[in-house]
């Protein structure tokens, strides 16, 4: 029944079908997921829905542990490991411009890494052709630190470009994806279906395996990856949050970095670096112990491009904060936004997309639940 | 575990599926050291257990994942009705009361249940759903054990049983090709029915059997029901009762578990090789004749049936496992599944010219039936005539067996001499038929095996702490 082994996206696809059928006569996940009810108001699995219902999957790995058609078994229902395959490839497929696409595949954490180093280079370079000098003085706070060190100007001139396309490729990626599944792009942000979608994202709702937490990294149910997925995302969040204050102090308010260490940009930013080296540090560990059987291999470079990225923007964040008034404040700060701009730069080719492409699943998830379903039993 | 030479366990109990998982741990919570034995291997534990998914629950109100209410009695109705009175109503009785308690006490071990959704709205008020089904069940109950200091020996099969008088004095188990008797104060045996025992079922049904499919573990093979009723248990039910549903034709011969059901019956015709039909294909909802058309099909020559629908039933069921047979004529569909093609057209003109006209609707039992046919369809009867036709095939799928060992309230080993057993206690399909000698009730497999291995696991490991 199954194709030796699936590697391509129509492979992939065409294997999940089969399963998916599977998966449909028997319904014992149902409760585990989003992924069970919406495939149990389907007879039929088109290509785009199976696209779909891989980005609904966050391969908490229940449905693998309760399968009582999981490897060895004949039937073969390997279904998180099948999901994350699927899943990877149509970021892949939907990626624009096309052929950065490759970066998905090209072992992420060279690439990352290769990346920042790059960056952190050029802009040293940049830097050091104005006044090299400045760059390795100590500036105290009152004297503008940062600012000293590199004007405002330069690092928005250098950032927003780079920023600006990583939003118009995700953007792009994610209208591909939600057109190929036919739904209108005005019902994409309509309150039913981006609201609740939204909560989901935020709360990671389903991170809970039906009540006691994912089987992850092993069959015991836990939340340990919910809490350290909660700590990266709402560093990064509170992270943002800090440069946009920080810019709103900026221009709005007339107010120049750097800012005392109470005032809201360093107390956000010092609580989402915080978060930003501990959620990743703690979901890295989780994924070292994970069962090899949850897992797409071709993904581990990935994977771990976007938690080193993470980590080390939060942990240069802190230690600028920390030796923003010693000699070493130049280095640090080239370092921080050497790693910073590398995240943007490939956050529309890495596992960084997860997070658009499940927010627009949960989407048509919410959009889909209002609309009337098959029945197919005398209930 | 097993390399303990000398050493005499509280507690073995033989078997790990349900029942057996249920008396381990609680006769390690009475305090018992507990060695339980499990022929199959990790990946294939838990029997027939894994491929379950609710278990029957009385309920006086809405409970939680339950709605309304479900009473002892109203429970007890049900199996009275489905068992014919083949059935012993005292340990009925205590089965239906003792599901009340279980709900908890599998929370408690880890067992987690949801409300059921989609194709199975009509058990909510009597079956209580596990979240992930069985196996999900199965391995909570072995993270439970284990963290209790239940000891598990998988891969080890029980092969003989010494009897001294009614107590059962060793018990030898076969590991890594090698053989060593094991003792132990008291034995809870929960090692299944003979379901896949392929030559006790041709030994009971005759040439039929070769053409039956076991849905469920290919482990259980009877070998410790043979053992004990060679040593002189008394016997319960007969050896042709059992479980036995229609299956698709096309499931592995082991194993294929829920997925293999076609629920399609109802909504069209059912022919034999000969392409004529044999039984009432509309008598009441599928789920109330599920357990039927097994032996129906195992009648027939071949032991195989067709479900044939047409256009506009497709849809209208739970979508089985395997893509059915189709064609866009009667004719070209026959070819297909190598029928009468005449006879088939012939069956099937019959049967539409005796359709009468009525309202169809499949969620109440409706009007439309035939007149003047027979044998009749007596709901949902309409004219196979719109293609594409499409047909699955069927074959008997054998759930579990009957034939099983005497106990009494205290799950206790009954012998053939009329007294109990000194030392054994039996739980699950092993001693189900003191409850079911014949037909079935959805979910009372684990209502059965959850109390009696309950009570068994406390009363052997009272008698071994004595
Ligand atoms: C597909 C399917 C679906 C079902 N769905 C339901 C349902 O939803 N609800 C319900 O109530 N019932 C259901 N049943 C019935 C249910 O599975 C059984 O009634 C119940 O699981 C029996 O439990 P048990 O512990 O007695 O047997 P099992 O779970 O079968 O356990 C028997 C154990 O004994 C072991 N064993 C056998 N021989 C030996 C030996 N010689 N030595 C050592 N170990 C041995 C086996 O490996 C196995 O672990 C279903 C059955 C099937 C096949
Ligand atoms: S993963 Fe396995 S147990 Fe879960 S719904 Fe699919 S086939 Fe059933
Ligand atoms: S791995 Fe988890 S999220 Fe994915 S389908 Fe299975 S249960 Fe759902």
């Amino acid at each position: 029944m199954r194709s030796p082994e699936p590697t391509t996206l129509p492979e992939l696809v065409a294997e999940a079908q089969r399963v998916l059928a599977i998966c449909n006569a028997c319904r014992y996940c149902e409760g585990y997921c989003p992924v069970f009810p919406a495939l149990q108001r389907r007879l039929e699995f088109p290509a785009a829905d199976v696209h779909y219902l891989a980005n609904l999957c966050h391969n908490c790995g229940s449905c693998l542990y309760a399968c009582q058609y999981a490897p060895p078994h004949e039937f073969h229902v390997d279904f998180p490991r099948l999901l994350a395959q699927v899943r990877a490839r149509t970021w892949a497929d939907y990626a624009w411009p096309g052929f950065l696409a490759r970066a998905f595949a090209s072992g992420g954490l060279a690439a990352s890494l290769a990346t920042a180093a790059g960056l952190v280079l050029v802009l040293l370079a940049a830097i050091l052709a104005s006044d090299a000098s400045a760059l390795t003085k100590a500036w105290t706070d009152s004297q503008g630190a940062f600012y000293a060190a590199l004007p405002h100007g330069a690092m928005v001139a250098v950032f927003a470009p780079v920023f600006a396309f990583a939003l118009l490729a995700l953007g792009i990626g994610v209208a591909r994806f939600w057109t190929r599944l036919g739904e209108r792009g005005a019902d994409l942000v309509s309150a039913p279906a981006a609201a609740p979608a939204l909560g989901d994202a935020l709360s990671l709702r389903h991170l809970d395996g039906g009540g006691e937490g994912c089987t992850w990294p092993d069959d015991r149910p836990s939340f340990a990856r919910r809490t350290f997925h909660h700590l990266t995302f709402y560093g990064f969040v509170l992270c943002f949050a800090a440069t946009a204050t920080a810019t709103i102090y900026h221009y709005a308010l007339g107010r120049h970095a750097p800012y005392p260490f109470w005032s809201p940009p360093v107390l956000l930013g010092t609580a989402g670096g915080l978060g930003l080296v501990a959620g990743p540090l703690g979901l890295a560990w989780l994924k070292r112990r994970r069962d090899p059987q949850l897992a797409d291999p071709a993904q581990r470079g990935m994977e771990a491009g976007l938690l080193a990225l993470l980590f080390l923007s939060g942990a240069t964040g802190l230690g600028l904060l920390a030796l923003r008034e010693s000699a070493a404040m130049g280095a640090m700060l080239v370092a921080h936004l050497g790693v910073v701009l590398a995240l943007f730069a490939t956050m529309p080719y890495g596992k960084f997309v997860h997070g658009f492409y499940r927010l627009a699943a949960l989407a048509r998830y919410h959009l889909e639940r209002r609309r009337p379903a098959a029945s197919v039993a005398p209930d | 575990m097993l390399t303990e030479p000398g050493r005499t366990w509280d507690v073995l109990v033989l078997g790990g599926g349900n029942a057996a998982l249920c008396a381990a741990i609680a006769a390690r919570e009475a305090g018992a050291s507990v060695l339980m034995l499990e022929c199959a291997p990790p990946v294939y534990r838990g029997g027939n257990s894994r491929h379950t998914r609710n278990m029957r629950t009385m309920h006086d109100g809405p409970l939680e994942v339950l709605t309304d209410a479900y009473p002892e009695e109203e429970y007890w109705q049900d199996l009275l009705k489905v068992t014919g009175g083949l059935t012993d109503e005292r340990l009925a009785r205590m089965t239906i009361r003792g599901t009340a308690s279980h709900v908890p006490w599998m929370k408690r071990h880890g067992v987690r249940f949801q409300a059921p959704l989609g194709g199975t709205l009509h058990l909510s008020r009597t079956n209580a759903f596990f979240l992930g089904g069985g196996k999900a069940l199965v391995n909570a109950y072995y993270r439970a054990a284990a963290a209790l200091g239940v000891s598990i020996a998988y891969d080890t099969e029980v092969v003989d049983l010494a009897f001294e008088g009614p107590r059962l004095a060793a018990v030898t188990v076969e590991h890594g090709g090698e053989r060593r008797a094991l003792r132990a104060r008291a034995v809870v045996v929960a090692a299944g029915g003979f379901e896949s025992n392929l030559e006790w079922l041709r030994e009971a049904w005759g040439p039929p059997a070769e053409n039956f499919i076991v849905r469920g573990t290919p482990y259980n093979r009877g070998r410790v029901l043979k053992l004990l009723l060679a040593a002189g248990a008394r016997p319960v039910s007969d050896a042709t009762q059992g479980h036995c549903v229609a299956i698709d034709a096309r499931s592995p011969r082991y194993d294929g578990g829920i997925v293999t059901r076609v629920d399609a019956v109802s909504l069209g015709i059912v022919v034999n090789r000969d392409a004529q039909r044999f039984y009432d294909e509309g008598e009441d909802f599928w789920p109330k004749r599920y357990a039927i058309w097994g032996r129906l099909v195992a009648a027939q020559p071949g032991q195989i049936g067709y479900a044939l629908i047409d256009a506009k039933a497709m849809g209208r069921f739970m979508p089985p496992v395997f893509p059915p047979e189709r064609a866009p004529s009667l004719r070209e569909l026959a070819g297909k599944l190598g029928l009468d093609p005449d006879a088939l057209e012939a069956t099937v003109a019959r049967f539409n010219a005796a359709v009468r006209p009525g309202t169809f609707d499949h969620t109440v039992q409706d009007d439309c039936r035939t007149e003047g046919l027979e044998p009749p369809k007596t709901h949902w009867a309409r004219a196979l005539d719109t293609p594409p036709y499409y047909a699955y095939p069927l074959r008997p799928g054998i759930t579990f067996t009957y034939l099983g060992v005497a106990v009494d309230e205290k799950a206790r080993m009954q012998l053939d001499n009329g007294k109990p057993a000194a030392n054994v206690w039996a739980a699950g399909e092993i001693m189900a038929g003191n409850i079911l000698g014949k037909g079935y009730l959805a979910g009372i497999g684990l209502a059965i095996g959850t109390t009696f291995g309950r009570i068994a696991g406390e009363e052997a490991a009272a008698h071994a702490l004595a």
